[in-house]
């Protein structure tokens, strides 16, 4: 699947996009996953209460399921308007 | 219904015009702007990013809720992205209603979900450096009184 960052854990992860290839269930697994590869995927992933998820363009949340997903976008709360 | 993210700017006359002229048999139509507002006197720039694609699904999304909850003529949404300078036009926001309330309360409702559930990010760019716009408490709640 692709995996998008955008703005600051974007910054911090420095890559926009890339394709990963996973079994995680979950965005949670994925997380943990992506959190183990290195310390830059750790330090955007710490809080996660601090992120929000997208999948397929539609926010999500946490606990949601992967099956069938094509693109899991990671981003901090919206600054619209 | 419109739904433009753009990084050029937009002539806020000419947009409001041609809306409310097309608004036939509306008795209101309600526009709202936002600008880049410098606080502290240091802001040299904005940057707007945003999410290509999950942007204008989500603005349709927000505009057709909108519609379904108020007896709506039109709605238009301009948001841009890029690079923006003090002073300048972020976006806007039109709608054409029958009656006042309708039109005012359904613009109020489509401010409060842009900024807290379309894909955008504000970045302050100041003499003393840059930092990301955090998303405030009081953006999240206005959201519980629809």
């Amino acid at each position: 699947m692709d995996v998008l960052y955008f703005a600051w854990v974007r910054e911090r992860i420095g890559l926009p996009k890339e394709r990963v290839e996973t079994g995680a269930a979950t965005v949670s697994e994925l997380v943990e996953e992506l959190s183990a590869r290195e310390e830059r995927y750790a330090a955007a992933f710490a809080d996660i209460s601090a992120l929000r998820v997208a999948l397929d363009q539609e926010l999500s949340d946490f606990d949601a399921p992967l099956a069938g997903v094509r693109e899991v976008a990671f981003f901090p709360p919206m600054t619209g308007g | 219904m419109r739904i433009a993210v753009q990084e050029q700017p937009f002539d806020l006359g000419a947009e409001s015009d041609v809306f409310a002229a097309a608004a036939t048999g509306m008795g209101a139509v309600v526009t709202f702007t936002g600008v880049v507002r410098d606080v502290d006197g240091g802001l040299e720039a904005m940057e707007i990013e945003h999410y290509p694609g999950m942007t204008e699904s989500a603005i349709r999304k927000i505009a057709e809720d909108a519609r379904d909850r108020w007896s709506l003529g039109d709605v238009l949404v301009i948001h841009r992205y890029g690079r923006l300078a003090p002073g300048e036009r972020i976006m806007m926001v039109a709608t054409a209603a029958p009656h006042r309330k309708d039109a005012f309360e359904a613009a109020e409702f489509l401010m409060d979900y842009l900024k807290s559930r379309a894909p955008f990010w504000k970045k302050e760019i100041t003499r003393a450096g840059e930092g990301w716009v955090a998303a405030r408490c009081e953006d999240e709640d206005a959201l519980k009184r629809w």
